[in-house]
């Protein structure tokens, strides 16, 4: 008895280890990514998903608003933390205003960002930080008006949507180096 | 000459050959100390009560010895106005060694931890590829997976030694924005190559699904380098602080590409230029202008023990250790002084694995109870050395928190405080 256990276990190794000489077999013929399971879907089915804006404008929702339709959305949403008129409260940043060559520097919104594009994105992914995603596209379009307005960046009626936004030019537009190439 | 009995001084200020820690010992040396604090047992030992009863079995899930409560993170105070945003920090003074435990792992949160069922999570690969995938957590579980050691540092760590005058903080307040982890998951090559990524594709943006949607763009060449969808943290699965189910993991660079509860992969031509690489993680210059993308972080050393608000308690024989790293390869090399710089001595390194990772180095050091001014200095094996602090603050805006390498100095008094200073 003692001696026959070691010998059965033998066996089950010797079959284990032609099943792996089998599997690598396999392997070597098989392409260089044999699992694949991703399952196709279409960017239809992204269109309420993916919120990215980019500034050339791209994946920009229909509908659209103004800085005078966005100030109620504004008082309504943001004031409390950032501010009546965008200067900040609360630990919470400035919105406009400021320069970058003030000592110290006042990064906001209007001094700092590069794009328009950005501040869409980032109020309708992020904003208000109890509620994110619950502006609609529309109230997202008016606040966006609004903040660019208190700046000065444009005017009171402006109308922005998707095809007005990516042209409006941020006063830091030239502001930064991309080193990600290095 | 004698090495055993005699230590071999390496330069200022006490400074000892780091072949003493090589085997030699400094059983010899050790006798040189003054007002040891080892004398203290003079009586009878007895048996202690531990060893008289029978202790408890054993467990599900374990948990620090009540005896070491103290080694935890430091934590923030929640945000009245952001709810879940904020950073907790590694306790570096109280760890030795290279990886950090799960639980001491640094966080920061931009809306908080979601809590996310993995059945429910989906993960997407859209854009210009081929075919657009969407990935349940079991399917990736499937797919090959590697493993290996990353440290992770969040760009704005050690930027409180930027501000005009030294807090009186110690090394978890100030550089315990960084942890290391032996990281386990799936290539993201791996699929974005089930999913045809287009001529065309030049940039990955990667999307978070916590509340703030958290995203960053990562050049492609860099997606198909050695970026990983992370499913193992130290060998279990992910911590919810740190993207359970997954993350994206991406060596080298600083933390927040890195992003956490991983959903959307969006493969394009440019970077969408989130908030997150435009209004926050970009380094202001003194002429005004920023610099963006700056993703490797710089090489960089800190010396954990002795470090700020630690008190010696004996002159003698202390081993000075501490960590380095970088984004630009492995650390080839620490040296150390104790008299402010103005002269060094090569630590020893311990061996493992270094590239992208954290190195762990040591060097005895007899201190005679005269002030000294402790610190160490990287090089990587791209030849990039740690630069002083005023020379790094020349380079930017003093406003600039981000990106920050500069060599820490920690001082000791005559009484043995350390403390954080500018040297």
């Amino acid at each position: 008895m003692f001696t026959r256990k070691p010998v059965y276990m033998l066996t089950i190794a010797a079959g284990v280890f032609a099943l792996n000489v089998a599997s690598i077999g396999l392997a070597a013929e098989a392409p260089a990514n044999p699992v694949a399971l991703g399952s196709a879907i279409t960017e239809a089915q992204l269109a309420d998903w993916d919120l990215i804006v980019a500034p050339d404008g791209h994946n920009l929702p229909e509908g659209s608003g103004t800085a005078a339709q966005g100030q109620a959305v504004y008082q309504q949403q943001c004031a409390a933390c950032h501010g009546v008129a965008g200067e900040g409260a609360n630990g919470s940043p400035a919105l406009v205003g400021g320069s970058v060559l003030t000592t110290p520097p006042l990064l906001t919104v209007g001094s700092y960002w590069p794009h328009a594009s950005t501040l869409f994105d980032y109020v309708r992914r992020a904003m208000p930080p109890t509620a994110p995603k619950s502006l609609s596209n529309t109230e997202v379009y008016q606040v966006t008006a609004y903040v660019l307005h208190l700046h000065g960046v444009i005017a009171e009626d402006f109308v922005l949507d998707k095809n007005t936004l990516p042209a409006v030019q941020m006063p830091n537009r030239d502001g930064f180096i991309d080193v990600s190439a290095n | 000459m004698d090495t055993k009995n005699n230590p071999e001084y390496v330069a200022g200020n006490g400074l000892i050959h780091r072949r003493h820690l090589l085997g030699l010992g400094l059983a010899g040396i050790g006798s040189m100390a003054a007002g040891s604090a080892l004398g203290a047992d003079a009586g009878m030992l007895s048996i202690p009560a531990w060893s008289k009863a029978p202790g408890n079995g054993p467990s599900e899930y374990g948990a620090p010895s009540p005896f070491a409560a103290d080694v935890k993170r430091l934590a923030g105070s929640p945000s009245a106005t952001a709810p879940g945003t904020g950073a907790s920090r590694t306790p570096l003074h109280l760890l030795r060694g290279t990886i950090t435990p799960n639980s001491l792992h640094f966080e920061r949160h931009h809306s908080g931890v979601p809590v996310i069922d993995p059945a429910q999570h989906r993960f997407v690969i859209h854009g210009l590829v081929r075919q657009a995938l969407s990935f349940s957590y079991e399917d990736l579980l499937a797919y090959p997976m590697v493993s290996q050691i990353y440290f992770l540092e969040c760009s704005g760590n050690s930027g409180a030694n930027t501000v005009a005058t030294a807090g009186d903080t110690n090394a978890a307040a100030i550089h315990g924005l960084l942890s290391c982890a032996e990281w386990t998951g799936v290539r993201l090559s791996t699929l974005l190559a089930e999913a045809g990524v287009t001529d065309t594709a030049a940039w990955i943006t990667a999307t978070g699904a916590d509340a703030a949607s958290m995203g960053r763009s990562i050049p492609l060449s860099k997606a198909l380098d050695d970026v990983m969808i992370a499913l193992y943290q130290n060998g279990e699965p992910i911590r919810p602080e740190q993207g359970y189910p997954m993350r994206l993991f991406v060596p080298g660079w600083e933390g927040n590409v890195s992003v956490k509860w991983l959903t959307q992969i969006k493969v394009a031509d440019a970077p969408a230029h989130f908030r997150d690489e435009t209004s926050k993680y970009t380094d202001l210059l003194p002429d005004g202008k920023s610099l963006q993308f700056t993703y490797a972080m710089g090489v960089k050393s800190v010396i954990t023990s002795p470090s700020g608000q630690m008190k010696l308690l004996r002159q003698g024989i202390h081993e000075i250790t501490g960590v380095a790293w970088t984004g630009h390869g492995a650390i080839r090399r620490v040296e150390i002084s104790a008299d402010a710089g103005r002269t060094w001595a090569d630590a020893h390194i311990e061996a493992g694995q270094q590239h992208l990772a954290l190195a762990r180095f040591r060097l005895p050091w007899q201190w005679s109870g005269a002030p000294a001014i402790l610190q160490s200095r990287a090089t990587d094996s791209s030849n990039n050395v740690q630069p002083a602090r005023d020379i790094w603050m020349a380079g930017y805006n003093p406003a600039n928190r981000y990106h920050y390498n500069a060599i820490q100095s920690w001082s000791v008094s005559a009484q043995g405080d350390v403390k954080n200073v500018y040297a």
